[in-house]
């Protein structure tokens, strides 16, 4: 399990009058003020070497009146994070020195605390709405905030059992009687042009012509749907000719809030949620939320479970990648054949998830302590099938397929994606920080699970390309065959849960952050707990989400024409994105 | 050479073509049916397949694994007198650990002694609520609710199941899921056992005492 983390670092003798270390218990961390913020800051960057930023997480404590700006902070030469926390009153307006001067990865991050806990951000370029719309009232995580068809704080509901009578929410709740409307609105004359913002953001990057030409920019609208149904986004491009001078990805189409639902829901019912962030990598998400709570609950994991699960995470893994490989060509033209030939093995794969799991996608595998069941032998002997036989062979077929093809090679070759001081300044992490040049993996940086008993290279590619961004998918595939093999040959007999079947779970006050390497990046979950039957906070650090951060600086000054392959490359999936 | 990469990424669209009929020709040699037989369907989902992979769905069907799970359903045992049995004790368990909190359960009380019925007097599960994630099943500690194979029931409202539709027999879920319903079988056999022969024992030990 993990050490203690970040005391190694001493920052409270480097600043005595604005840092403190966080006393609470069950907490860690330093608690600086919110006039030395960015002092502390750079000096941890700087300093101490802290250079990757990855989450910026906000959290309302309504009955202390305060609210907290959590920053994790990690190396990229690995080794454990560092927590500092920043506490302002919780009176309007609540405001924050913004930290992207700092880590420009904090953007995005930044734009949703302000977005749905309002806190503003002192200094941040461009402080919109992020997942919520322009307009929306209120800011939907502070604990105050009531969604419609509100019911009761935390689940289990009182009405649905001993005296259930059934009905259905939007029978007692009906339309119109469940929105507040401000005094004087009438909804027939309201005219929404909320999108001034949004062009006027466009407008920093605009370059002037100097060469006296009368020449306009074009603002380019691609989605909500498009680009290039990896979901429903929507990019707004500024053009000059055919090269892009400005962009900014709107999202949100497809929140649900999800930090929300997990604060109504006790500990195993978030579970089947965490499933449909990432719903190609099911596993990898149970994987992060059940490291979080075990942290929490300090209890360990039964040694046969451990290696099912890096079973199950790895099998995910090599899908995720061949998908990724199918749809980068679809997004490129190839139509159809490759992603059909990537969907066969990917098939093979949610087989053996349906049988051990019950679902293909929807797994809800993992539990505290374990996973639900073992695997069957029949089963067993299906993984050993593929990752012996076929896995290794259809990923030479791929690459013989696809990886020589002169046509692709030309569309991929010498396209910059991002330079590793870049990927780094931008929070990005997974396939495209390592394509970068950075060989930084959870899996190997800080380690969790059995991860450190695995004999495996972390892939690495150094043309910070298109074509380096491709191949480290079919890089990281071998990776995990490699791993699966030794997996399987070492998975010891034993019981699959060390705990016993419990519908409640006990988990003691404190925060914890859990992280792992799912196949888009960073994957993270932060809980606070309050010893109540639910989390007080749940946060998703999405890898998706964090990653589109940098979007805007790779396709600066590239041609539109290679927007879409740019943004399949950081391989999103708008369930874990707008969550 | 120019082009020597896409030549041979051609030979592999054009092996797998080939494999198709090479794969029907084998099966046609061996006297057997690669397509509508459970064994086709088997072979073509296993992992030494190659060709062709569709399942021509509905003609076809996928063979769906023990595991699998859809809508819940309450299980329930015919007696010798044919009188049902509901298992359901309506202890509310399910309703508690339900994620999006579909599950609704009226229990009620007798009116002689005042205390709880066992059996649910009402049960309703919000078929478009439910996320098919399988707790219900899971923690239920009398085997009273499962989780169904029947994926096929779109309708133009909604699936609010009750009582009525949700009870199935004991022996439909022996059907769907044989290797569980023996694995709870013995175990309630051997449960049983255990405390017949501690309740013997007691009898027997009460009169010294």
């Amino acid at each position: 399990m993990a050490a203690p983390l970040t005391l190694t670092v001493n920052l409270v003798a480097r600043f005595p009058n604005s840092v403190s270390a966080d006393a609470r218990p069950g907490y860690s961390g330093f608690i600086v003020t919110k006039e030395s913020l960015t002092e502390v800051a750079t000096a941890i960057r700087d300093e101490f070497g802290y250079d990757l930023l990855t989450a910026v997480i906000a959290v309302d404590y309504i009955n202390e009146n305060k609210m907290e700006v959590v920053y994790h902070a990690y190396k990229t030469t690995g080794g454990p994070g560092l927590v500092f926390k920043v506490q302002v009153e919780r009176v309007d307006p609540i405001e924050v020195p913004s930290l992207v001067e700092i880590w420009a990865g904090a953007d995005f991050q930044e734009r949703e605390a302000w977005d749905l806990h309002g806190i503003k951000f002192i200094g941040h370029p461009d402080l919109r709405r992020i997942l919520m719309w322009e307009g929306f009232d209120g800011h939907p995580l502070r604990k105050d905030w009531k969604e419609a068809f509100y019911e009761e704080d935390t689940k289990p509901f009182k009405s649905r059992w001993p005296d259930g009578q059934f009905y259905m929410a939007e029978s007692k709740n009906p339309f119109k009687d469940n929105i507040n409307f401000p005094k004087d609105f009438d909804p027939d004359t309201l005219i929404v042009d909320k999108e001034e913002d949004l062009y006027s953001s466009l407008e920093r990057h605009s370059t002037k012509d100097d060469d006296g030409l009368k020449t306009d920019h074009i603002v380019v609208n691609m989605g909500p749907h498009h680009p290039s149904t990896h979901g429903v986004l929507r990019v707004a491009l500024t053009l000059d000719g055919e090269t892009i001078v400005g962009l900014k990805p709107v999202m949100g189409y497809l929140h649900r809030n999800h930090d929300k639902i997990g604060e109504r829901n006790t500990y195993l019912q978030i579970i089947p949620y965490t499933d449909r962030l990432d719903y190609f990598n099911s596993m990898s998400n149970n994987f992060g939320y059940a490291i979080t709570v075990e942290k929490l609950m300090k209890i360990a994991v039964a040694e046969r479970a451990e290696y099912i699960r890096v079973i199950m995470a790895e099998l995910t893994r090599i899908q995720n990648h061949l998908v990724f490989a199918g749809t980068l060509l679809n997004d490129l033209g190839a139509m159809y054949t490759p992603s059909i030939y990537a969907f066969e093995e990917r098939e093979l794969i949610l087989d053996i998830f349906e049988e051990v799991s019950g679902a293909r996608m929807m797994c809800n595998y993992f539990r505290f302590g374990g996973v639900v069941r073992d695997i069957p032998d029949h089963v067993m002997q299906k993984i050993k099938d593929l990752v012996f036989e076929r896995l290794p062979a259809k990923t030479d077929e791929m690459e013989r397929f696809l990886n020589e093809n002169e046509i692709l090679v030309a569309r991929l070759k010498g396209v910059h994606v991002l330079s590793a001081e870049d990927a780094v300044r931008y929070s990005v992490t997974g396939p495209v920080l390592r394509a970068a040049g950075v060989p930084y993996d959870i899996r190997r940086a800080d380690p969790y699970s059995v991860y450190d008993r695995f004999d495996f290279d972390v892939a690495v590619r150094y043309n910070c390309d298109m074509l380096d961004n491709y191949l480290i998918r079919f890089d990281e595939i071998r990776q995990s065959i490699r791993i699966l093999e030794q997996a399987i040959k070492q998975i010891p007999q034993g019981p699959i849960n060390s705990q016993k079947p419990a519908y409640q779970v006990r988990v003691p006050a404190g925060e914890a952050y859990g992280r792992v390497e799912s196949p888009k990046g960073e994957l993270g979950f932060y809980i606070i707990s309050n010893g109540k039957p639910n989390p007080w906070r749940y946060h998703v650090r999405p890898a998706s989400f964090v990653n589109m951060t940098a979007l805007e600086k790779m396709c600066l000054g590239t041609k539109i024409a290679d927007f879409i392959a740019l943004l399949g490359m950081l391989d999103i999936v708008m369930g874990e994105l707008d969550r | 050479m120019f082009g020597k990469g896409i030549l041979k990424g051609l030979s592999v669209t054009w092996k797998r073509f080939w494999d198709t009929y090479l794969e029907d020709i084998s099966w046609m040699l061996r006297g057997k049916k690669r397509y509508y037989t459970e064994e086709g369907i088997k072979h073509r989902s296993s992992a030494d397949t190659k060709g062709i992979f569709t399942i021509q769905y509905p003609e076809e069907q996928l063979i769906l694994p023990e595991e699998a799970r859809y809508l819940p359903f309450l299980v329930y045992n015919v007696d010798a007198e044919g009188k049902k049995e509901v298992l359901c004790t309506s202890c509310g368990i399910c309703a508690k650990v339900c994620p999006p909190q579909c599950i609704w359960i009226v229990r009620s009380n007798d009116p002689v002694t005042g205390r709880p019925v066992p059996e649910p007097t009402e049960f309703y599960i919000d078929g478009d609520i439910c996320m098919n994630c399988g707790f219900c099943a899971e923690y239920c500690p009398f085997d009273a609710i499962k989780m169904d194979h029947d994926f096929a029931i779109a309708s133009y409202g909604r699936n609010v199941l009750n009582m009525e539709k949700l009870l199935k027999p004991s022996s439909y879920y022996e059907g769907i899921r044989p290797q569980n319903f023996a694995r709870e079988e013995e175990a309630r056999k051997a449960k049983e056992a255990a405390k017949a022969a501690k309740a013997e024992a007691a009898a027997s030990a009460a009169p010294t005492a």
